[in-house]
């Protein structure tokens, strides 16, 4: 005999075979009920219930969730004991689990969400080590490591950012010498726009601007491709060849990034220094050879070198931030962009606060 | 012998495996078969190390999978092969490159015997002649038949299979059970297959297992398996030839 559902008042009970061609039907009904009701119980009994199968399990879960959602509580009395037993096993338990996170209180939260970012560090942190070790075990062997894959990343890393950054960089260069000439000139320091561009292009501003761009054109780039091997599955087919995936996948992006960043930052600061000459030239009055002349006098041989030490370190920083979080993508399309997005914000953070720790290093 | 003994695995508050005990014997093609989403691939991942259990212990050949000793668990890897759901090639390689990548990183054999290799494992898979094609070029059914070629080019004594069928129409599903079903015949190697596709499941399987709730419900023979009254079994069964 087909469910019958028969509703008197706050209780219910079903009778007959509770199956899955009933249970469009039999939810169309238990909804009409819950519709009329907020705020209290429906207690159904299931003493009448002869079978049931998954499709009713479901639905006597359903009901519970959909009753939740209208502040009603659903219980459910007098089932026989293979009716109890078909719902224990078909059960999906979800509305056990709902009401479970419902009652965790902002101190549970705040805990669980300081254990996940705890973990995710101390995961960050032996990524780090694992790209490190395998980058100079990989100097030693080839073994494990991708041939040709350092000049195919130092291409897409190095190469093909080269315009971005250089354009960016002269325009860097060019406003930070428009702004300070309209202040230098009412001194008559005009001169001093040189010494401003350079310091400021060779210490901070060219190893910056590039690792800023790397981090969202790189660093973007790395994140997404370990995230969807990762989704697809790709990397545990690595794992189950006897393939280390960091030493396959990363290492080859940390040499091609850490040769390339600090190039691409000589290259910033030229072209940033070039900015601000024309600038001066244009608009103070400074010929090209007396700009070019205060610029190489007022350099030293730290600033240059301190703004290579930033550049690998910036460089390392992007590389193991983006593949950290490709590793960690949870999900699929949606989790890599996710990701993706986590990770260049992630690494931009990460840039500036290693900047200033450098700057503290290095000049305090 | 694959043994699994009272395996437990939990993600966050939901526990997925709740003690999972099965031994596949050698030679043996075990069949897990469960619902999407019951726990199938993470206990095929527990197997081959991919996840490490919460408690209980998996023995491959009598020793303990070593979870926490990288080095031994790549060494332990090289007894298996495995079949991904999606296939998981390498976009960026060709076909040939994908099935040797195995060989070239954990052999000291010349590009010339890798090559040979290859061919001859393609063949296996009815792909002669494909080395040089990508990935992208390659229908769904090709590309799980690369992917078998790959599990089967370190010559594996224990073979994966991830949902072997899924994702294909009927046709081109059948073919890859009866191709796993020849292999099984030619390697003889000790295999586990998990699946929802009941049909695959009797086509390819010595015995049957049933994963539900975290928990092993049945195992017994496709004969067995076809004539119980498990009422899991049944509606799990009847849901599919429904």
């Amino acid at each position: 005999m087909p469910a019958r559902l028969v509703i008197e008042g706050d209780s219910a009970h079903i009778e007959g075979s509770l199956t899955f061609p009933d249970v469009r039907r039999v939810l169309a009904e238990f909804e009409r009920a819950l519709a009329v009701r907020t705020g209290s119980t429906l207690e159904v009994d299931l003493s009448g219930l002869t079978r049931i199968d998954s499709g009713g399990a479901a639905l006597l879960d359903e009901v519970t969730e959909r009753g939740r959602g209208r502040n009603v509580r659903v219980a459910y009395t007098g089932a026989c004991d293979e009716v109890a037993e078909i719902r224990r096993i078909f059960s999906s338990g979800a509305g056990a689990r709902v009401a479970e996170r419902e009652r965790a209180g902002l101190l549970q939260r705040c805990g669980v969400w300081g254990y996940h970012t705890w973990a995710g560090f101390l995961e960050f942190l032996q990524l780090t080590a694992d790209t490190f070790y395998w980058s100079f075990a990989g100097l030693v062997s080839k073994r494990g490591g991708r041939k040709g894959a350092f000049v195919t990343q130092a291409l897409l890393i190095g190469v093909d950012a080269l315009p971005v950054v250089l354009t960016i960089s002269f325009l860097v260069g060019a406003i930070l010498a428009l702004q300070s000439a309209a202040q230098l000139r009412q001194f008559g320091a005009n001169i001093f726009v040189a010494d401003l561009i350079a310091v400021s292009m060779a210490r901070e501003m060219g190893p910056l601007m590039t690792a800023i761009i790397l981090a969202g054109r790189s660093g973007s780039a790395i994140a997404s491709e370990i995230a969807t091997m990762t989704v697809t599955e790709e990397i545990d087919a690595l794992k189950t060849m006897g393939i280390n995936p960091v030493r396959y996948i990363v290492v080859p992006k940390f040499y091609a990034i850490s040769l390339c960043m600090p190039l691409l930052s000589i290259l910033a600061t030229l072209v940033g220094i070039l900015g601000g000459l024309i600038v001066a030239f244009l608009y103070l009055d400074l010929t090209p050879a007396v700009y070019t002349r205060e610029a190489i006098e007022i350099l030293t041989a730290k600033d240059i070198v301190t703004g290579l030490v930033k550049s690998v370190a910036f460089a390392g920083l992007i590389c193991t931030i983006g593949a950290h979080y490709g590793f960690r993508v949870q999900g699929g399309a949606e989790g890599v962009g996710r990701t993706t997005t986590a990770s260049v914000v992630a690494a931009i953070f990460a840039v500036v606060v290693a900047d200033c720790f450098f700057s503290l290093i290095f000049y305090f | 012998m694959i043994e699994i003994k009272g395996i437990e695995k939990s993600f966050g508050d939901h526990q997925v495996l709740a003690g999972v005990d099965l031994t596949v014997g050698t030679g043996e093609t075990m069949v897990i078969l469960g619902r999407s989403g019951c726990g199938k691939s993470v206990l095929l991942k527990l197997v081959i190390g991919l996840l490490k259990p919460d408690s209980g212990q998996v023995l491959v050949g009598g020793e303990p999978v070593p979870y926490d000793r990288p080095g031994d668990l790549f060494r332990m890897r090289g007894k298996f092969g495995m079949l991904f759901q999606a296939a998981a090639l390498f976009d960026s390689l060709t076909v040939g490159e994908n099935v040797g990548l195995g060989l070239k990183e954990n052999t000291s054999l010349n590009a010339g015997e890798i090559s040979r290799r290859v061919k001859e494992k393609l063949l296996t898979v009815g792909l002669d002649g494909a080395e040089f094609l990508k990935p992208a070029e390659l229908s769904g059914g090709m590309k799980k038949r690369v992917g078998l070629a790959r599990a089967l080019a370190m010559d594996p004594e224990y073979i994966l299979y991830d949902e072997p069928t899924t994702g294909l129409d009927p046709v081109m599903g059948g073919v890859i059970n009866e191709l796993i079903r020849d292999l099984q015949h030619k390697f003889r190697a000790t295999s586990i297959a998990v699946t929802h596709d009941i049909h695959s499941a009797f086509r390819i399987g010595d015995r049957i297992a049933l994963l539900h709730e975290g928990r092993i419900v049945h195992v017994g023979t496709v004969a067995e398996t076809k004539a119980t009254r498990n009422p899991v079994v049944e509606e799990f069964i009847e849901g599919q030839s429904g």
